[in-house]
């Protein structure tokens, strides 16, 4: 058998430039700069007003904000709600996107449709919908309204297709050969879900989670009701957010934004780098 | 006999895929279970593997009573037509993931992999993914992995079917060495007669889910127990009547002693080192006769020309006709 690596290198040399290639090389240069621009002209330069509005008063007034004792609950309410559900998520969402794809039973299609409908919703509909069934005249009997319950509970429903989506169709394109490689190779079901399977669904997990945690600490309309927004008990960040513009103090509500920034972006570089880290280790 | 599968019988839905099967597969044999697609070939290796159950019959693993057992138990190899390779693993972490999980100590592990990937000509590639391998160094690897639980057969399904022509042939004649090598008890499923007939101990030819011969290379080509085993393995033409192989039968421009048909050359094509001929006799038979190029050039052959053929006395005697 004869090693084939070598032929790769031994592509022809890439020192004569075709009109073709120019063409090529212009055409993506355009299609970099418009999608740099479209990308800087949405997310770019808003984020950087955004820090710059929360700085414009400086770093006294900025950190004033965030250690008033009830903008700071607010935050550490959201972030920990949103880490709770996150969590809850890739158990949960990996094993319903499991049961979709492996299971076969009566409803399974209508499931599949149904769990969109969360992130399909209006959220303030949601959020009407959590407080007429688990409010004060909850029909069946389960009262969460003005709990921190509530607010888990409402990002538990609008984050749920997050982890759902991203899995599925990664699990459906695993070959089943391959657990049955790992079963012939005297692998138990439980060895083969953790070193086989699993293995394979951590990238999409991973990207699962980050969506439920991003959507998690922004999420205002489907908590905003049955929560009841009670300072220092149950007021999330977005709720802070508001009622600093409403009281018309805007460079407050861009501080809160910022550090809700930060956090979205300290949350997505953690789960990369478990990701990689998890990778190694397997490898 | 190591193998040893009675009665099998198995359907999917109306589909039977297996009807009534029974096989003796020996100890140390490579043995090839030939036949189209759909006829059932591969059912009854997944069936032998345990990663099909059969609705009746029983399979026996050297001399145990395997039909209940789940595929971790019966210590089969199993090679995948699509390699099935472990792809966040790299090539020596595929191979050692049997051993792994029967919890061996790292330093025999490490020793296994590396004379394995020597075996199989891997060892520059041992921290490649599999990703980065061609479809050739896949399959090989895939059958270190399945060697290196030390399994007392050895299943193959399809093993070349992916790979290209030339990796094909290349990988066959390396399985045979290996197989020579280390004399496993192997099965391998193929639909190509020449791979079996190239490789093989002994074929096992199954059609629409029974066994239609079992015999040596030699046996089932020249021996066919029937015409669908005759036209299978090989290339037919009918002559008088009877399905012959086309390089058993010889070409005389001029009358000859003893029972020649006489008929006139049509076509006459030349592909490689090949002839190809085609003959219409008196009778309004088209016959088909091979010829290497050498033999057509010292017969003198011409199309439109008068010829007698005869078909090879010493050869085996013909099946009755009445093929496709």
């Amino acid at each position: 058998m004869v090693a084939t690596s070598g032929a790769a290198r031994l592509r022809p040399g890439r020192t004569r430039r075709t009109p073709a290639a120019d063409q090529l090389q212009a055409g993506s240069a355009l299609a970099l700069g418009i999608s740099t621009l479209w990308f800087s002209l949405l997310v770019l330069i808003p984020l950087a007003a955004v820090v710059a509005a929360a700085a414009a008063d400086g770093w006294s007034d900025f950190w004033n904000v965030l250690t008033s004792s009830q903008t700071a609950a607010a935050i550490v309410l959201t972030v920990t709600q949103a880490l709770m559900v996150t969590a809850v998520n890739v158990v949960m969402g990996t094993a319903l996107a499991w049961v979709l794809v492996r299971d076969r039973f009566w409803g399974r299609r209508a499931l599949d449709i149904v769990v969109d409908v969360p992130f399909a919703l209006p959220t303030i509909v949601a959020g009407l919908v959590l407080l007429a069934l688990y409010g004060q005249n909850s029909p069946v009997g389960v009262n969460v309204a003005n709990t921190r319950f509530a607010v888990f509970l409402a990002l538990a429903f609008v984050t749920l297709p997050f982890v759902v989506r991203t899995v599925q169709p990664v699990l459906e394109a695993l070959e089943p050969e391959v657990e049955e490689a790992a079963q012939s190779l005297g692998a138990s079901r439980v060895t083969t879900f953790r070193r086989v399977i699993l293995p394979a669904l951590v990238p999409a997990i991973t990207a699962g989670a980050a969506l439920s945690f991003a959507r998690g600490i922004s999420e205002y309309g489907s908590l905003v009701l049955l929560s009841g927004n009670l300072p220092n008990h149950t007021e999330v960040a977005s709720v802070r957010v508001l009622t600093y513009i409403e009281n018309g103090n805007r460079a407050a509500a861009a501080s809160v934004s910022a550090v809700l920034l930060v956090v979205a972006l300290l949350a997505i570089i953690a789960l990369d780098l478990l990701q990689r880290r998890l990778r190694r280790h397997e490898g | 006999m190591s193998i040893r599968a009675t009665n099998v019988t198995k359907t999917f839905g109306d589909f039977v895929a297996l009807d009534d099967v029974t096989v003796d597969l020996p100890t140390g044999h490579l043995t090839a279970l030939l036949g189209p697609s759909g006829g059932g070939k591969s059912t009854l290796l997944r069936i032998i593997a345990g990663l099909d159950t059969a609705d009746s019959g029983t399979v026996e693993i050297e001399g145990v009573e395997a039909s209940h057992l789940p595929p971790q138990k019966r210590n089969v190899g199993f090679v995948f037509q699509h390699y099935a390779a472990f792809k966040h693993m790299s090539v020596a972490k595929n191979v050692a993931f049997g051993l792994e999980i029967r919890k061996r100590k790292k330093a025999d592990i490490d020793a296994k992999v590396k004379e394995l990937l020597e075996l199989v000509h891997l060892s520059q590639f041992a921290d490649r993914m599999p990703s980065q391998l061609s479809g050739g160094q896949r399959q090989r690897m895939a059958l270190a992995r399945a060697l290196a639980v030390e399994p007392s057969v050895l299943l193959l399904d399809e093993p070349f079917g992916a790979l290209d022509a030339q990796v094909r042939k290349e990988l066959r004649d390396w399985l045979r060495r290996l197989h020579d090598e280390i004399p496993v008890t192997t099965v391998f499923v193929t639909h190509d007669q020449e791979e079996a007939l190239e490789v093989a101990d002994e074929i096992v030819v199954i059609n629409h889910g029974r066994v239609e011969q079992v015999g040596t290379p030699d046996e089932v080509y020249h021996q066919p127990a029937n015409d669908f085993v005759m036209s299978f393995l090989g290339p037919t033409t009918t002559l008088n009547g009877s399905a012959v192989r086309p390089h058993d039968i010889d070409v005389f421009n001029q009358p000859v002693a003893g029972p020649a048909v006489e008929g006139t050359l049509t076509e006459l094509k030349r592909i490689g080192f090949d002839v190809r001929a085609t003959i219409d006799t008196a009778g309004g038979e088209h016959v088909t006769v091979h010829l290497t190029r050498t033999h057509a050039d010292e017969r003198g052959l011409d199309v439109g020309q008068r010829v007698w053929i005869v078909t090879s006395a010493e050869r085996r005697p013909v099946a009755q006709t009445g093929l496709a």
